[in-house]
């Protein structure tokens, strides 16, 4: 459905996107999950007529979209970051312009905007002016104008955004409904997000295709390399001896590569945190190695979830991710990454 | 042609479906109409075809001013907005859209322009006046808005906000409008050139007078049609950015 061969874009002497080589089958749902300045958004709006590339190939059905634009737009429905929406127009007269746009013959107009109506589950709204509708609302009429010209390729930039917690299952759902009549590729530079929609995950950092696979594949190939984050407390000992001694135990199970000292959440005498990383599932191993050699173990837990374990694909580091993070929230408020700092997603004290 | 008028409809629904059309509309009868008054006041002794003239002297004006405030919102309003994405990614032609913005805008223009129609009427009832004047006169009116909103349209594909369009539009409209200044200021053949660029002066009195000149009508048409042109250029450069 897509081919994409050594896609480059270039905003002056700024490299976007490239060197960038990939395919998508027909009736995928592919999420494209980078962080935000990855290259997801340029990706998006070329493979959507919008931008043109600087050099590369991209076909959508096996058409060029820089020879034939027009024939691709025909092809595509696009929903950018923020819904192209008229305020002062009613639902069905936006979604009536939307198609005619695409060239809808008006014979066909009511039938398919009732259809995209239908799907996004608008009928509600339909006759309300769009600028008097909620932010999820107005999303979802983002979705219907991007479907109602029944497009092969369906591409939704960062759909979940700002949307609530209800809005985003809704969401979800309505993403997983397009599947079988269309191609999908979404965006978002959440994994939990794209993780439960698509049937495959392609991580975009620097422009270029870091990893490709399933959610699965994604999770088994990163937990093999899980860290575990481990609160002890060593009794009549200092905090500094309770974690030379964590740190000498942990170092001689098997399977352990490397043991850090950790900020710790717990305080109190003889309280220290270490985060250790090696091969597997070690937890069992090393609570067992610590409460023997009389170091109790307070908290313990995997400290990899999965948006740390994003991270680490892209080859960010564990303290200095949350640090880039926070620099992005104050410019823009985007809190959405952020909600994930690395702390023990399951286990507890032992 | 029927998706500019598609953009057209839509657009022009815009204007009215918000303040901005009513208020122009209002605002260039209200500045038509007190322009009228105190240029043409009935204590002052005037042919009929000086208050004509004089009429759409004042009148010529108010379009080309309100022609820069109808379009600074055509395309800077949509790339702000974010609504200029659905234009740019539906299978239609950069100059539909050029096309279709433009008609809407115009639409807008000729109308507030031909409500003013009833001041001229007036001299009916107290002087003697040739129709073919108040005709060729508002020709005149009609292609020198046609320029202005053409100017307008460019601005506003160039610009990424509306304050900045109106700004870029009116410095445009007023350097054409300024060149017969510039021309007292030099030389044949150069006074000459830019006495034919000029947007208002020596093209449009003639028409003022109702005195109607196939160079004055191509003058605009090709004025328009280069403007236009340069809005469509402005939105394809935008995709290679």
């Amino acid at each position: 459905m897509i081919e994409i061969q050594e896609l480059y874009k270039y905003y002056g002497d700024q490299r976007a996107v490239g060197p960038l080589t990939t395919n998508i089958e027909r009736g995928e749902i592919i999420g494209l999950l980078g962080l935000n300045g990855a290259g997801k958004t340029t990706t998006l709006r070329i493979l959507a007529c919008d931008l043109l590339p600087t050099s590369g190939s991209v076909k959508v059905a096996g058409v060029d979209v820089v020879e034939r634009p027009d024939d691709v737009k025909a092809k595509v429905g696009y929903l950018p970051d923020r819904p192209p929406l008229y305020d002062e127009q009613t639902v069905s007269d936006y979604l009536t312009f939307a198609a005619r746009l695409r060239g809808v013959p008006s014979s066909k107009t009511a039938k398919l905007v009732a259809e995209a109506v239908e799907l996004t589950e608008l009928g509600d709204v339909s006759k309300k002016i769009i600028g008097a509708l909620s932010h999820g609302y107005k999303q979802r009429v983002g979705i219907a104008q991007a479907i109602v010209h029944a497009p092969e390729l369906v591409v939704l930039d960062e759909p979940i955004s700002g949307l609530d917690p209800v809005q985003i299952v809704e969401m979800r759902e309505l993403v997983k409904n397009l599947k079988g009549d269309h191609t999908v590729v979404l965006s978002s530079h959440i994994l939990s997000e794209i993780s439960e929609t698509c049937d495959r995950i392609l991580v975009i950092n620097s422009g270029k295709i870091e990893w490709s696979g399933t959610e699965t594949e994604l999770s088994t190939a990163l937990r093999q390399g899980t860290r575990v984050a481990i609160t002890v407390r060593v009794a009549g000992a200092s905090s500094e001896a309770a974690l030379a001694r964590a740190s000498e135990v942990a170092g001689k199970v098997a399977g352990v590569s490397a043991v850090e000292a950790a900020a710790s959440h717990e305080t109190g005498p003889g309280v220290a945190s270490i985060s250790v990383r090696g091969e597997g599932d070690l937890r069992d191993a090393l609570c067992r190695a610590l409460v023997q050699a009389d170091v109790g173990v307070i908290a313990l837990g995997r400290e990899q979830e999965l948006e740390s374990m994003f991270l680490e694909l892209l080859g960010e580091s564990g303290e200095g991710a949350p640090v880039r993070r926070k620099k992005k929230r104050r410019k823009d408020g985007d809190a959405a990454v952020e909600a994930a700092p690395p702390a023990p997603t399951d286990g507890g004290a032992a | 042609m029927s998706t500019a008028l598609l953009i057209a409809r839509r657009e022009l629904s815009s204007y009215f479906r918000s303040w901005i059309g009513p208020c122009l509309l209002a605002g260039m009868l209200l500045v038509d109409g007190l322009l009228y008054y105190f240029y043409n006041g009935l204590d002052k002794k005037l042919l009929s075809g000086e208050v004509l003239a004089q009429f759409f002297y004042t009148t010529s004006g108010v379009t080309m001013i309100a022609s820069v405030l109808l379009t600074m919102r055509l395309l800077a309003e949509e790339r702000q907005t974010g609504s200029l994405v659905l234009l740019n990614t539906s299978p239609v032609k950069d100059r539909d859209i050029v096309i279709g913005k433009f008609l809407a805008a115009y639409a807008v223009l000729v109308l507030g322009t031909l409500l003013s129609v009833y001041m001229p009427a007036w001299l009916f009832v107290h002087g003697k006046v040739a129709i073919g004047h108040i005709v060729v006169g508002y020709l005149g009116l009609m292609l020198l808005g046609a320029a202005l909103t053409s100017i307008g349209v460019f601005g506003s594909a160039l610009a990424s906000s509306q304050v900045v369009a109106v700004i870029v539009s009116a410095l445009i409209a007023v350097v054409f409008v300024l060149l017969w200044l510039v021309a007292k200021a030099t030389e044949p053949p150069l006074n000459q050139y830019l006495n034919a660029l000029a947007v208002h002066h020596e093209n449009f009195r003639p028409f003022m007078q109702g005195i109607l000149q196939p160079s004055g009508v191509i003058f605009y048409l090709v004025f328009t049609y280069a403007f236009l042109f340069g809005s469509v250029k402005v939105l394809e450069a935008r995709r290679w950015q």
